[in-house]
């Protein structure tokens, strides 16, 4: 085989080596969240400016007079992260600079307190890519439930007791609401499958107007699992069904992940303390809600159509292997 | 030239003599006509401006300081319950020292619902942190807005503009519009020191441990404080270009000897002056027109207060439970002086009702009968109350 030499700098121009967020910051040990973050800042590139919710993000990232970010970055406050972005993006407009803006929330920030500013942004049109890290409660203060807490999660507002089996609701459609307001690109994504996110994040910066990115990204501390298992833990709430991979263009939906062999909702249930309650010996409720959770996940995978059609190099198997910069079948 | 405006579309025409690059506001009465007359310029092509057209009075105020942060002269405008709706992110703009602009159109707050004017919801964010500047009439209030800009880019504070809701914002007046040149002159384009940007990016609004939470606090107190130079440089170097001066922190009207003195904020300056023309008074008395509130200029209240024996505060706001708000304060600045006159505080003017123009005489009769320091709302009709509430 002819060896060839490829020049460094061409090498460092094919890969991701910006940074927009450092290490030495405080997020815990196997942090999804952080994950996310640094993956999203690296494939956006140095030519962006940050608003962020109060959460864990904005706190482990920061403190007086120390900050991970390496872009422009603000925090307002924890409900008007949309309308914080709107106005960067309107000002940014009104000089024309082409900086694209990026709002950083937690689901809290996203699903409930800051849904009115993000639904805003959204409808006008601001040319902001919106990401979410989907950790599944509020973190900063506490593991608390939030509307994307999954049905019969352990929270320490929705506990599990005589009268009750976690969390109550359902967790929120939030990428079909968003996706309501006929924006270009909605998708979820998840720190499972970092090519994914690399790819979803370019197609959302190529986009002039407002986009939406629903990263899941697995909480060691709030879900109660080893920080080792971050990904593994991700990946079974994907390969269950449990939280599809989707994009939306338009309202309509125009891509999945399809799983090659879905896995019962058990295998990822069990890896948590959260649902550590579902598992009691000879408990008929938890029997029950365990059959309920398995229907949440049947149901998105036939809604989704998650197993796809015929084979595809793309499942979420493939992915693994393309990621792992392995074998590539078409 | 003079032209017959009204204040909201002088106001309008004053802010886009400011060439902001972004507005956003949502409407509430009686600040309406102000946003409503601003989009009209911007939809004729007279003001070149992003208009963000927001959702609610918390993003309007959000957008404006996105805005200022990606280093737009940024405006906003609101009144009553956009303002407290508002607080928590005017809370943040001051805190994170952002020069902005908000014209509040003062009105009161509900409950019980009124949508006429008053001065709660200006009063209700005083501790935000803001410059706040009350004006007495519309030719004022267009001319404190240009000077509002200023202050805000030379102190990094944002200045909140008061305008009485309906006495001034509703009223048709003469009022003469500044040529561009001359704003332009006095305004120069301006690049805010912290401005966002990705060659040189830094992090605002971090969180801050104890070790310098104190620190930032009382920087931002001296900041306020120090903005009293800027206040009345403002009002001087723009009396230069247009020739009005409104006396910087306060102006006193009548006589300078005067026994008494009657202070207070805002529109009802002109209803004192009326009465005291209608109702010649024996005894001569000396007008005081709080025109900066925040921040609080307490020597130059001394000062106009010196030789007073009575000094009486009419405010249009109160704090339930406590009493009159401008009220206190005088009296805690005066406390600190040798002769320290009487004080006697009175509300007014309350959610809309009518300040009559023989407002002189019944605040003398009212101090008159009452014991120093004792607040009270003027014209209560107490027979409309059931016995335990009069
Ligand atoms: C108006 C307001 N209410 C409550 C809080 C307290 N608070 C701060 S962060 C947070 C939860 C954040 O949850 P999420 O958005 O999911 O982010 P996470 O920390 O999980 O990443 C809450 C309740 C606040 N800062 N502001
Ligand atoms: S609590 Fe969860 S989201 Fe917050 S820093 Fe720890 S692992 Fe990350
Ligand atoms: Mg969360």
């Amino acid at each position: 085989m002819q060896e060839t030499t490829i020049p460094a700098t061409n090498l460092r121009q094919k890969q991701p080596r910006f940074q927009g967020m450092t290490a030495g910051h405080r997020a815990c040990l196997g942090c999804g969240e952080a994950l996310g973050a640094r993956l999203v800042t690296e494939a956006a590139g140095p030519d962006v400016m940050i608003a962020n919710a109060t959460g864990c993000l904005e706190i482990f990232t920061t403190s007086w007079p120390e900050s991970a970010w390496r872009v422009p970055w603000m925090h307002s406050l924890f409900e008007n992260t949309g309308a914080i972005a709107a106005g960067m993006e309107a000002a940014l407009k009104a000089q024309k600079k082409s900086t694209k803006v990026l709002a950083f929330g937690g689901d809290g920030g996203t699903f409930d307190i800051g849904f009115q500013a993000l639904s805003g942004m959204l409808e006008r049109g601001h040319n902001v890519l919106y990401v979410c890290f989907d950790n599944e409660a509020y973190m900063n203060t506490g593991i608390q439930r939030s509307s994307s807490t999954p049905h019969a999660a352990m929270t320490t507002t929705s506990p599990p007791g005589k009268e009750r089996m976690g969390k109550r609701h359902l967790k929120k459609d939030m990428v079909s609401i968003v996706a309501a307001h006929h924006i270009p690109y909605a998708a979820t994504s998840s720190v499972a499958w970092p090519s994914d996110i690399r790819k979803k994040v370019r197609r959302a910066m190529a986009i002039d107007g407002p986009t939406f990115l629903q990263i899941h990204v697995p909480c060691p501390l709030g879900w109660g699992f080893d920080g080792a298992k971050t990904i593994e833990v991700g990946r079974l709430a994907v390969q269950t069904g449990l939280f599809p991979i989707i994009e939306i263009e338009r309202g309509g939906l125009t891509g999945v992940l399809p799983i090659r062999n879905p896995r019962p909702v058990e295998d990822y249930l069990k890896e948590q303390g959260r649902f550590r309650h579902l598992f009691k010996k000879n408990d008929l409720r938890a029997q029950q809600e365990l059959a309920h959770i398995q229907a949440i996940a049947d149901h998105n995978i036939e809604v989704y159509e998650l197993k796809g059609h015929g084979s595809s190099a793309f499942d979420d198997e493939g992915m693994t292997l393309v990621q792992r910069g392995g074998l590539r079948r078409a | 030239m003079l032209e017959a405006l009204e204040g909201s579309q002088a106001l309008a025409r004053a802010v886009a003599l400011c060439r902001p690059q972004v507005i956003s506001a949502y409407p509430i009465t009686p600040q309406t006509h102000i946003v409503e007359n601003i989009s009209k310029l911007v939809a004729d092509g007279k003001l070149d401006c992003e208009f963000v057209s927001v959702e609610s009075e918390f993003s309007a105020a959000s957008v404006a300081l996105g805005a200022a942060m990606a280093g737009s002269r940024a405006y906003t405008a609101s009144a009553s319950q956009g303002i407290l709706l508002m607080a928590e992110v005017l809370y943040n703009i001051a805190g994170s020292r952002v020069p902005l602009v908000l014209t509040c159109a003062n009105r009161a707050v509900s409950s019980p619902l009124s949508i006429w004017n008053d001065q709660q919801d200006s009063m209700s964010v005083r501790d935000a942190g803001w410059i706040q500047l009350y004006c007495a009439d519309n030719q004022e209030a267009v001319d404190t807005t240009i000077q509002a800009y200023r202050i805000a880019e030379r102190c990094e504070l944002p200045v909140m503009v008061c305008v009485d809701g309906f006495t001034l914002t509703h009223t048709l007046e003469g009022i003469d519009v500044p040529e561009p040149e001359q704003v332009d002159g006095f305004l120069p384009a301006y690049q805010f020191s912290r401005t966002l940007t990705p060659t040189n990016p830094i992090s605002m609004g971090t969180l801050v441990s104890p070790d310098f939470y104190p620190e930032a606090r009382h920087s931002h107190h001296q900041a306020l404080l120090n903005a009293a130079t800027e206040i009345i440089a403002a009002d001087e170097d723009w009396g230069e270009v247009c020739g009005r001066r409104y006396g910087g922190l306060l102006k006193t009207m009548g006589d300078p000897e005067a026994k008494t003195v009657i202070l207070s904020m805002g529109s009802v300056l002109g209803t004192l002056q009326a009465s005291l023309q209608e109702y010649p008074q024996q005894e001569s008395i000396k007008l005081v027109q709080l025109r900066c509130f925040r921040p609080f200029p307490r020597q130059a209240i001394q000062q106009a207060c010196a030789g007073a024996e009575r000094v009486i505060v009419l405010e249009r706001a109160l704090s339930p439970g406590s009493g009159g708000i401008v009220g206190n304060e005088v009296l805690a600045a005066l406390s600190e002086v040798e002769t320290r006159p009487q004080l006697f505080n009175c509300a007014a003017g309350l959610g809309g009702r009518d300040i009559p123009l023989d407002i002189v005489p019944r605040l003398l009769d009212a101090a008159s009968q009452a014991t120093p320091g004792h607040f009270q709302i003027l014209d209560v009709q107490l027979d409309k109350l059931p016995q335990e509430d009069r």
